[in-house]
């Protein structure tokens, strides 16, 4: 994974409380077989109109915002639905940050999957960030994991929280599965303590492969 | 020893490893796994060399694309089509038991968990879905998680995992007939707001869930996740004892015996600690019907619709004023004024025979209204739908003007052929109503079983309290 350290980029704004994933891959692009070029889509139904056509009454088809890695957004962005192509678009559209009041938990979770950081400031902070970015063309941010900050070009420093463990998965870019894989010894010993099984005791209709 | 949550205790019998300050390794029992979120967790595995630890722990299902009409059609969505045959593969070749869409018992992969007793109290289970909260309803750790974590799950059969806050949701006293399940939770979300569980797990309690069936309490653990906490239990009980006995996956004789005493160690300790306390009082609980574009949008049927001046919030007045234009609709019409264009009864909210129960107890030897363009029930596994058909349900239905379909999460995603088309309006059983969940522009409101029922005979929402109505649902 693409590790994070910082990132200065240009800031959109996202002014609506409880935006879920349905909005950010509906559900017509959740049959793909891989994890790229969801860019395109992110945002599809608020993003185009018939035909593909951007609409240009949405905010990220704002010429002011174009180019933009830095999404601001409200509380409990990214609720609903666990589909994690929700942040496969997010990053791949170009974000690399989301700074927000607050995040839906199977959200927040897959962003630390896929490098990019959401961090989290107060609803105060949030506000006087999208009076900012209103206000100012070009407006940009730089959030920085190590010394956890987000600092614009007018002396503006917010600090911000996160656990050191998700810090890390950041800093490093860690591979969750080899890190986990290092316990495979305490995994073999939980396995023998607590031999589950699961057991058939009565035919179902199922294909039921030996195991490889 | 100090007293425990249940979430306390399933939590320490998966501990696997924990460091000081770091999250724990936990272990998870049983992983369900589907065609939709699954394919790049399988390619994952394949790029970096790895291997499925315990196929034996995993179930694949094809739910979420299905078609609910003629399985043995050709498929003609041909992406639909690639991840049903990559599903297929993938299990085959990791040796993971898949039921697949001719399977007689396939159905939605959180009906037939429990179904099929593969559900079990005091399991973690995990699934890429965020409706698997819905286990949490037999005394399970049950959480959905993203397709990164599905890899991991394959991989090492544990996830990563922190300890979650603990939220205690009472429900006190007795439900008034013609409120169901679907009710109490909606209710409990119009409570707490869809953000208001965030970072808890929720242990259900009180009177009024204690006496909810399987089924109810599996509709109201489903739902758990629209409020934001990402698991919802409830402790089992003889309710949940008697539910599992003799299904496919669970001991027998004198095993199961021994399951049981072990099972009913599981509640939560008398004086146990939870971060959150949330109480309501199920006789001041009436029908619920969502309005707006996510279920904390929601009224009694008896209430109107609201006026954006009414919140205080400029963020709840600007979300409630994009709610209506979405919805087309105007603040203080009477909820029962909405008239519906679909009816649809399904999804792993409200698929289970006591919903189908309820509902054709309401629908016999009436008609749906002429103005309702459709009405479908999509049984939520073949199992369910067999046995409706045993007890003659499917006939009630189609007599009465409905639909009866194959099984499968059908109009509440609209990964098949079920859509809601553009500007329509549904009366749903299912789980989320955000904008084009059903379809593009389409208008979803979530109600029960038998309202939805209700709605598809009257052509608009009517409160069920003024029908005979039956007290199982």
């Amino acid at each position: 994974m693409q590790p994070f350290i910082t990132h200065s980029g240009l800031v959109a704004p996202m002014d609506r409380v409880n935006v879920d994933t349905d909005q950010m891959v509906p559900k017509q692009f959740l049959k793909a077989l891989t994890r790229q070029g969801f860019g395109r889509i992110l945002f599809y139904d608020w993003r185009y109109l018939p035909g593909e056509m951007p609409n240009p009454e949405f905010v990220l088809n704002f010429p002011r915002y174009q180019g933009a890695s830095v999404l601001l957004a409200r509380a409990n962005f990214g609720c609903g639905s666990s589909r994690e192509h929700a942040p496969w678009a997010i990053g791949d559209y170009g974000f690399r940050v989301i700074l927000a009041p607050s995040y839906a938990d199977i959200f927040y979770n897959n962003c630390f999957k896929n490098g990019i950081l959401p961090a989290e400031l107060t609803e105060a902070q949030i506000e006087e960030l999208f009076q900012r970015t209103e206000k100012e063309a070009g407006y940009s941010l730089t959030v920085d994991l190590p010394t956890q900050t987000v600092k614009d070009n007018h002396g503006l420093t917010y600090k911000f929280e996160i656990a050191p463990s998700r810090k890390e998965v950041l800093l490093k870019g860690l591979d969750d599965i080899g890190t986990s894989l290092l316990h495979a010894g305490a995994i073999d010993t939980y396995e023998k303590a607590h031999a589950a099984t699961a057991t058939m005791f009565e035919a179902v209709d199922v294909k039921n492969y030996p195991s490889a | 020893m100090a007293p425990k949550t249940l979430y306390e205790k399933i939590w320490d019998n998966h501990l696997v490893y924990e460091e000081q300050g770091k999250p724990a390794l936990i272990y998870i029992d049983r992983h369900l796994i589907h065609e939709g979120t699954s394919p790049q967790a399988f390619a994952g595995l394949r790029a970096e060399g790895r291997k499925v630890r315990r196929p034996d722990l995993t179930f694949a299902v094809m739910d979420h694309s299905v078609s609910t009409t003629d399985r043995l059609l050709p498929i003609l969505d041909s992406d639909a089509k690639l991840q049903f045959e990559a599903l297929e593969r993938n299990c085959r070749e990791s040796g993971v038991r898949l039921f697949d869409m001719h399977s007689k018992n396939q159905g939605i992969v959180h009906i037939i968990g429990p179904e099929l007793g593969i559900t079990q109290p005091g399991q973690t289970i995990v699934c890429g879905d965020s409706h698997t909260s819905t286990h949490g309803a037999f005394g399970t750790l049950a959480f959905g998680i993203g397709t990164s974590e599905v890899e991991h799950v394959l991989a090492t059969q544990c996830m990563v995992q922190s300890r979650s806050k603990t939220m205690h949701i009472v429900v006190n006293g007795k439900r008034p007939k013609g409120v169901t399940a679907k009710d109490i939770i909606l209710a409990i979300i119009g409570k707490i707001g869809i953000g208001g569980g965030t970072g808890h797990v929720a242990e259900y309690g009180g009177e009024a869930i204690r006496s909810l069936s399987m089924d109810g309490r599996m509709t109201v653990c489903n739902m758990t996740i629209e409020g934001g906490a990402r698991a919802g239990m409830v402790a089992p009980d003889e309710t949940t004892f008697a539910y599992l006995e003799g299904r496919p996956f669970v001991p027998r004789g004198k095993e199961f015996q021994a399951a049981v005493e072990r099972w009913k160690l599981l509640k939560s300790d008398e004086g146990a600690k939870f971060d959150m306390t949330v109480e309501l009082q199920a006789e001041q609980i009436a029908p619920q019907v969502t309005w707006g574009t996510n279920p904390g949008m929601v009224t009694s049927v008896n209430g109107r619709i609201p006026d954006p001046h009414d919140y205080k919030d400029l963020n709840d007045q600007k979300a409630t004023e994009s709610a209506l234009k979405y919805m087309g609709l105007k603040p203080g019409t009477p909820i029962v004024d909405i008239p519906v264009d679909r009816v649809f009864i399904g999804s792993c909210t409200n698929s289970r025979i006591d919903d189908l129960r309820a509902a054709a107890h309401f629908v016999e030897g009436k008609h749906v209204a002429k103005s309702i363009k459709q009405a479908l029930i999509v049984p939520g596994s073949r199992g369910i739908k067999a046995q409706a058909e045993k007890e003659g349900l499917d006939k009630i239905f189609t007599d009465a003007g409905f639909e009866w379909r194959d099984a499968g999460c059908s109009m509440c995603i609209g990964m098949n052929s079920d859509v809601l088309p553009p500007h329509e309006r549904s009366a749903s059983t299912s789980n989320r109503n955000f904008e084009g969940r059903q379809g593009k522009d389409s208008r979803t409101h979530l109600v029960s079983p038998v309202m939805a029922a209700a709605a598809a005979i009257a052509g608009h929402f009517v409160d069920v309290r003024e029908f005979d109505v039956a007290h199982i649902e």
